[in-house]
């Protein structure tokens, strides 16, 4: 009992006495020390109750267990003697069956083995792999109450004018009892940086208390249940008016807190890999318009399926650098990716594992290929991004042009270099991004003729180029474009991405 | 009042998600039967981006006409060289009602043309390349020789598709007026 200090003293004797559990009172004698609020429940009464009958018995002098020497000053303020007035009628002896009159039973048996035992059989029975947790409680909003009247309580009754922010929080308290206790029954660290979190909601049957704080509020029957709502409140009323139609501290309870339910969640994993898209009739993702589905498939649904299956994920999200137009193909090493899985139960995969879940994926479907399947940090997709505006694209256009065409007349587009393109916002694209002229950059271009009306042209060019404008001029809003190039009216009638130079993420061995 | 019609040509390359299908047309017929204009319609299921250009029955399109002059002020405090918008909302647009001029184009032999709108809704751009080289009206007037694009409201745009006719009727009533004609 050592932090404990000839000041407390009333504070103690006042608390007890209304029925606060010994935890809630070293919490308002402001102890910042964790260890103690681990000692067993009953242990911890009789150590209150003795630190208060040892200065009863030697007449208010120093006690025992006293850290820091009492303040003389402290003990000639007036408080002083009306606290020495209760010492006589000592307190009613706190039963530790008692429901705790600040808590409603949050640092009492929510702090018990058995409790623990069972948030452990729920976290098993949910089935995760997490490598470290945290648990956090969402506590009753009248505790919110309970806390101000038992503060006001020890201030008016005591006279003792030390500020509601010392005293040790309720949750902070909890944490530290039951940090340990889970850590050890599920064998991991309790960290508040990582991944696995139970969230643990506790409810209150509504009190007498409610009713008058209905009235003296204002509520409506909807915020005062919330949690904020009772907070905004406690803000706006004076101290006078909560003294008025309160009881401070608060009166016992009948009932305490119900565990409501448990919920757990595992932090995000992130998968990275490469996909080939040869299907000119699939969209990257899911394509509604209107609420009206188009195409019924997508690559981020083929993809996604298998590790949706695999991780037993809730949800998840798709990203890629860059993306391709719905009738437009991705071929030689694929576009790079990353999918955030969210809430995944299993998040333990060896490489053989992921080999496995890559030919699951490829066997599945011959629209999409992956390659390079890995599990990602987070902070790595920013690679992704990073090269998705500088990095050059490389395409293969199949081409159409109205007047017949020979060999020599397409041979000098090989011979242009770095040409400026002044592109005006694609009017296919005009609903959806501002009016501008952009300046981009076809870096290299090498045609391959076909016959007198169709021909190939292989290009490299700036990432954000607008291939299918640059071929049919869209209005001559484009310049130039092929058509103005060649002198005729050409048509694009088909477009593959032959590659995008991201070299993330890192290529795997077969 | 101006009557239309429409037509739809499958777009070359398809519709790339969620952008529009590169050449779907829409042809605009004037209040005596003379089809003039034609509205190159972008659409995507309720939205509908609009290019104003001319039809192939306009008089300027018809030989011997000579194309003398483009004037994009249409009256002494308004010119459509002065629409500038921003943004992905496009703010700052002119608002056009059906009836409401783009510009005013006169031929050699003292004609003057009003070129209309057709489509409600707010000017995206006109072209000023007809401006400098007014001969891409007449040798490629359904692209490089078109005359303003037109974005109608979000609202609009379903009973401004069904307003148009296709293309078929579109040559039915130029092959009626031929015949009525001879
Ligand atoms: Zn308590």
């Amino acid at each position: 009992m050592s932090p404990l200090t000839e000041k407390d003293r009333p504070i103690i004797q006042l608390l007890l006495s209304t029925g606060t559990c010994p935890r809630c009172v070293l919490r308002f004698c402001c102890v910042g020390s964790q260890m103690l609020y681990r000692h067993p429940h009953e242990e911890l009464l009789k150590d209150l109750q003795k630190f208060l009958r040892n200065s009863h018995e030697e007449e208010g002098s120093v006690c025992l267990d006293v850290s820091n020497p009492p303040c003389k000053r402290l003990r000639l303020e007036p408080g002083e003697e009306g606290a020495s007035d209760r010492n006589c009628n000592v307190a009613i002896p706190h039963l530790p069956g008692n429901i705790c009159n600040v808590c409603l039973g949050v640092l009492q048996e929510f702090c018990e083995a058995g409790f623990v035992k069972k948030v452990c059989q729920k976290v098993n029975s949910a089935d995760y792999q997490f490598i470290s947790f945290v648990f956090s409680v969402s506590l009753p909003p009248q505790l919110s109450v309970r806390e101000r009247a038992a503060w006001l309580g020890v201030k008016q009754n005591l006279g003792l004018p030390f500020p509601e922010d010392d005293i040790i929080q309720l949750k902070e308290a909890y944490k530290w009892i039951i940090h340990p206790q889970l850590s050890e029954e599920l064998g991991v660290p309790a960290d508040g940086k990582v991944f696995f979190s139970a969230f643990f909601f506790l409810r209150h049957i509504l009190s007498l208390l409610f009713l008058v704080l209905d009235s003296l509020f204002y509520f409506t029957l909807q915020s005062v249940f919330t949690r904020m709502a009772v907070i905004k409140a406690l803000e706006k009323i004076k101290e006078e008016d909560f003294l008025k139609h309160f009881p401070c501290p608060p009166s016992s309870p009948k009932n305490h807190c119900d565990a409501l339910e448990i919920q757990c969640n595992n932090g995000a994993v992130f998968v990275a890999g490469r996909y080939n898209k040869y299907s000119r009739n699939l969209p990257q993702t899911p394509w509604i318009i209107d609420g009206e589905r188009k195409l019924e498939s997508s690559v981020e649904e083929l993809i996604s399926e298998h590790l949706m299956a695999q991780f037993k994920a809730d949800s998840f999200n798709f990203s890629s650098s860059g993306r391709e137009d719905v009738d437009v193909r991705t071929l030689g090493n694929g576009r790079p990716f990353a999918i955030e899985l969210v809430n995944p139960h299993r998040i333990h995969f060896t490489t053989e594992e992921m080999r496995r879940l890559q030919q699951a994926i490829n066997d599945s479907s011959d629209k999409i290929q992956v390659r390079d399947l890995q599990l990602v940090t987070r902070s790595a997709i920013g690679r992704m991004k990073e090269g998705e505006e500088e990095k050059t694209k490389t395409y293969s256009a199949l081409i159409w042009t109205d007047k017949a065409i020979q060999r020599e007349d397409i041979t000098f587009l090989d011979d242009i270099k770095e040409l400026k393109l002044d592109q005006k916002t694609p009017l296919r694209v005009l609903h959806r991004r501002p009016l501008a002229v952009r300046c981009r950059l076809i870096h290299t271009m090498r045609s391959e003729y076909i016959d007198e009306h169709h021909f190939r042209l292989h290009l490299k060019t700036q990432a954000g180029t607008y291939i299918k404008e640059f071929v049919h001029g869209d209005f001559g809003r484009t310049k130039p474009n092929i058509g103005s190039l060649l002198n005729r009216t050409a048509d694009i009638l088909e477009l593959d991405v032959e590659s995008v130079d991201v070299d993330w993420p890192p290529t795997l061995a077969d | 009042m101006l009557d239309a019609f429409t037509r739809i040509q499958l777009p070359l390359v398809g519709a790339a998600q969620p952008e529009l299908p590169r050449s779907v047309g829409r042809w605009i017929q004037h209040s005596q039967g003379e089809i003039w204009f034609c509205a190159l319609v972008f659409s995507a299921v309720t939205l509908l981006i609009c290019v104003i250009t001319l039809a192939e029955a306009h008089p300027l399109l018809q030989s011997g006409k000579t194309i003398k002059n483009i004037n994009y002020q249409i009256s002494a405090n308004c010119s459509r060289l002065q629409n500038k918008v921003s943004g992905k909302s496009k703010r700052g647009a002119q608002f056009l009602t059906e009836l409401a001029p783009l510009c005013r184009i006169s031929s050699s032999d003292g004609e003057e043309y009003t070129i209309y709108s057709c489509i409600r809704g707010r000017l995206i751009e006109v072209n000023e390349n007809i401006l400098t080289n007014p001969a891409l009206l007449q040798e490629k007037p359904s692209t490089e020789g078109y005359i303003a694009v037109v974005l109608p409201k979000f609202e609009e745009s379903k009973s401004i598709t069904q307003g148009l006719l296709t293309q078929k009727e579109y040559e039915e009533v130029l092959l009626k007026r031929r015949s009525s004609a001879s």
